[in-house]
């Protein structure tokens, strides 16, 4: 049962290997961030579909960005992050306006401390406010000059602002899934992953074995919670809450492989337009997690938006530790074996 | 070895900071940023051994979500390892005619690991719901193997600590002999089970995605039965007479060697992630574990054999020296997913080599 190819690398067909025989094709989302414009109602009708509950009303100096990452509480978090460069061959129309520079930089002095001095590093967000120790700076929208102020016209400079909805990556091979020790954790006919609430009893594994840092336990629930793809909505023939309510279609649901098409065209297109930067995230089925079913198209590098540069299923190293776990317990045995034998009767 | 290794890309320029003017860019002044922070005070002389990394991070905020497990992980990974050693010994003295090592053994092992499950379930967000890992065996999924080594390594130690604490009275009856009699067949099953029990620990905490963890597989479990043996020779020297104690004293030596020897090579072979068990509480808790460790080592060798005082004192230090460990290596696994770092300079090396 555990090949070497059912622990890592590409998957045709997702669903069959979990045990589906007859089932619909694998679906997913493509989040085109080009198009996103930060409005937020992909968060918001995640949370009222799914009876997400409130993760805390912060204020955390992230641009617009008050959710912070996904977490328990948080299946769809729009990140927001504003850099002093135009956007491909975009004018913003800001050239002799008294624009500031970015306070990108500045926020980020101001809100890595106190990230740093919550209780969970800042890992919290998505699932429950930030709860930080006294002493320490508080979290605020850095200044309050108008924009430009402190600057003068040599101050003035290009900007663009880069919004993205992130979400679970329901991934070909997915560590939480791995690790769950309860079979909470399901792979859906969709080829979705889902955590069944009736069996979860909140161990806390898929927590540590996701490399996006997607789960997270419910605090006073005890239990897992993550993106199900609105897997009740699928049932129904349905598209997700969050696709349903995007205003632009930056973000895309469908057949895993309908997508990546058009990804791979939608692509090609900004490349053609002059947006050099815009690559895909996740939609390779070569890559860490045997392709994401919900991928991505970004405009500058995955860790800007806070996802990992090359994630990778920490299962794929699961073999090799083993044969490093059965070398130590055989020299444990070998040497309690040896101190009876050598000190005699 | 693993991918996921790797001295991070290029050293930071001193006026590297938003040179393209992004904002996002980022410092790890690995020293000079955590000053004023909680990690500053590390009590660390010395160099830190990898370069400054420069990385891009989104408001440095962590990438992966930092364990949800308290201190009873930790406290159970102790226990767990504790109560392993202690089977093993127990099932030696037994073969080899040491009746109160025998005796005070297969006690600690049963105690020690009503504790282990004490912590395991109170650790759950739904202790209620314990049994849930019993629905399941995933050989993906370390916790579920664990379930099922404990599961099959518990009877046995539970029969045997039994068959040690029935009155005398007791012992006389029918059942009371029949249980005598099962004692070493017993205790023996669960000598055997007990290496697993010392060693999945390590894959359990090596199967995610905490780089200081994962990173550090080929080393952790030789830490972590080396720790079990160490301590459970450490508890066997507190609790039995010196003549009886002899094979207690070479295991928690071969142990106690174990664990420093691969403790000092995960210090060095990590690339990146080593940092996370040389900074910090980590380092911290892993120095004073070494130090306890050592001087346990050594009382045992010197005055193990003439005082007791000494194989009680020597005892104690390898039982705290052992515990130690298991936090501080707990404590690298959290901090090394509190900071983005450990995540994105090793990936993103990984992407431009």
């Amino acid at each position: 049962m555990i090949g070497d190819h059912s622990l890592s690398g590409p998957l045709d067909d997702v669903a069959a290997d979990a045990g589906h025989l007859d089932h619909p094709p694998r679906v997913g989302f493509f989040t085109d961030t080009s198009v996103c414009i930060g409005c937020k109602a992909c968060e918001v009708a995640c949370k009222e579909w799914n009876l997400v509950p409130e993760d805390g009303l912060n204020l955390l100096g992230m641009s617009f960005d008050n959710t912070g990452m996904l977490g328990a509480n948080s299946w769809r978090h729009v990140a927001f992050i504003e850099q002093q460069r135009p956007l491909g061959n975009q004018d913003t129309g800001l050239a002799g306006l008294p624009t500031g520079p970015s306070g990108t930089g500045q926020m980020t002095e101001v809100v890595a401390p106190a990230l740093r001095h919550a209780e969970r590093g800042g890992g919290e967000l998505g699932t429950s406010p930030l709860s930080v120790d006294r002493g320490s700076q508080s979290l605020c929208m850095p200044s309050f000059e108008l924009p430009g102020a402190a600057t003068g016209t040599e101050g003035r400079t290009d900007f663009r602002w880069l919004m993205a909805s992130d979400v679970c990556k329901h991934c070909t091979h997915a560590g939480c899934l791995d690790v769950c020790p309860t079979g909470a954790l399901v792979r859906t006919e969709f080829g979705t992953v889902v955590v069944q609430q009736d069996i979860c009893n909140g161990c806390g594994y898929c927590v540590s074995g996701c490399p996006y840092g997607v789960i997270d336990r419910r605090p006073h629930d005890g239990r897992a919670q993550k993106c199900t793809l609105c897997y009740d909505r699928l049932r129904d023939g349905l598209e997700p809450a969050c696709a349903k309510a995007c205003p632009t279609q930056s973000i895309q649901f469908g057949p895993v492989d309908d997508l990546r098409a058009r990804a791979a065209q939608r692509v090609e297109q900004l490349h053609e337009r002059g947006v050099t930067e815009a690559r895909l995230y996740g939609h390779d089925p070569n890559n860490g997690v045997g392709g994401a079913g919900a991928f991505f198209l970004l405009l500058d590098e995955p860790e800007v938006y806070g996802l990992p540069p090359d994630p990778v299923v920490p299962t794929r190293d699961l073999p090799a530790m083993w044969k490093y776990a059965g070398i130590a317990a055989s020299a444990f045995l070998a040497a309690a074996v040896a101190v009876f034998a050598g000190s005699g009767r | 070895m693993s991918r996921l290794q790797g001295d991070p890309p290029r050293a930071a320029s001193p006026d590297g900071a938003d040179s393209d003017g992004d904002g996002a860019r980022t410092l790890a002044r690995n020293q000079q940023r955590r000053a004023p922070g909680r990690r500053g005070d590390d009590g660390s002389r010395e160099q830190a051994m990898v370069p400054r990394a420069e990385f891009r991070s989104y408001y440095e905020r962590p990438v992966l979500k930092p364990p949800v497990w308290e201190w009873k992980i930790p406290a159970y990974l102790f226990t767990g390892g504790l109560s392993a050693g202690s089977a093993v010994l127990a099932a030696g003295a037994d073969l080899t005619n040491r009746p109160a090592l025998r005796r005070m053994s297969r006690i600690n092992a049963l105690m020690t690991l009503l504790a282990s499950g004490y912590l395991l379930i109170a650790d759950l967000g739904r202790p209620e719901r314990f049994h849930h890992m019993l629905r399941v065996a995933k050989p993906t999924s370390p916790m579920s193997v664990g379930t099922w080594i404990l599961t099959l390594y518990g009877p046995g130690v539970g029969l045997a600590a039994v068959s040690e604490l029935l009155p005398s009275k007791v012992r006389r009856t029918m059942p009371g002999r029949l249980l005598d009699r099962l004692a070493r067949p017993a205790a023996v099953t669960s000598a055997a089970l007990a290496p697993a029990v010392a060693s999945y620990t390590a894959v359990l905490l090596s199967q995610t995605a905490a780089p200081a963890w994962h990173e550090a597989h080929p080393q952790l479990p030789f830490i972590f039965t080396g720790s079990a043996a160490a301590s459970a020779g450490g508890l066997a020297m507190v609790l039995t007479p010196m003549h009886e104690a002899g094979p207690a004293r070479m295991f928690a030596w071969y142990g106690g060697v174990s664990e420093l020897v691969a403790s000092k090579l995960m210090e060095h072979q990590l690339g990146l992630a080593s940092e996370a068990y040389t900074t910090g509480r980590a380092h911290q808790l892993r120095t004073w574990s070494q130090r306890l460790t050592t001087a346990g080592l050594l009382g045992a060798t010197l005055a193990g054999r003439r005082s007791r005082a000494a194989a009680i004192a020597s005892g104690i230090a390898l039982l705290v020296g052992s515990a130690l460990q298991r936090f501080g290596v707990f404590e690298a696994g959290v901090a090394s997913t509190k900071d983005p770092k450990y995540v994105v300079v090793p990936q993103r090396h990984r992407l431009e080599t």
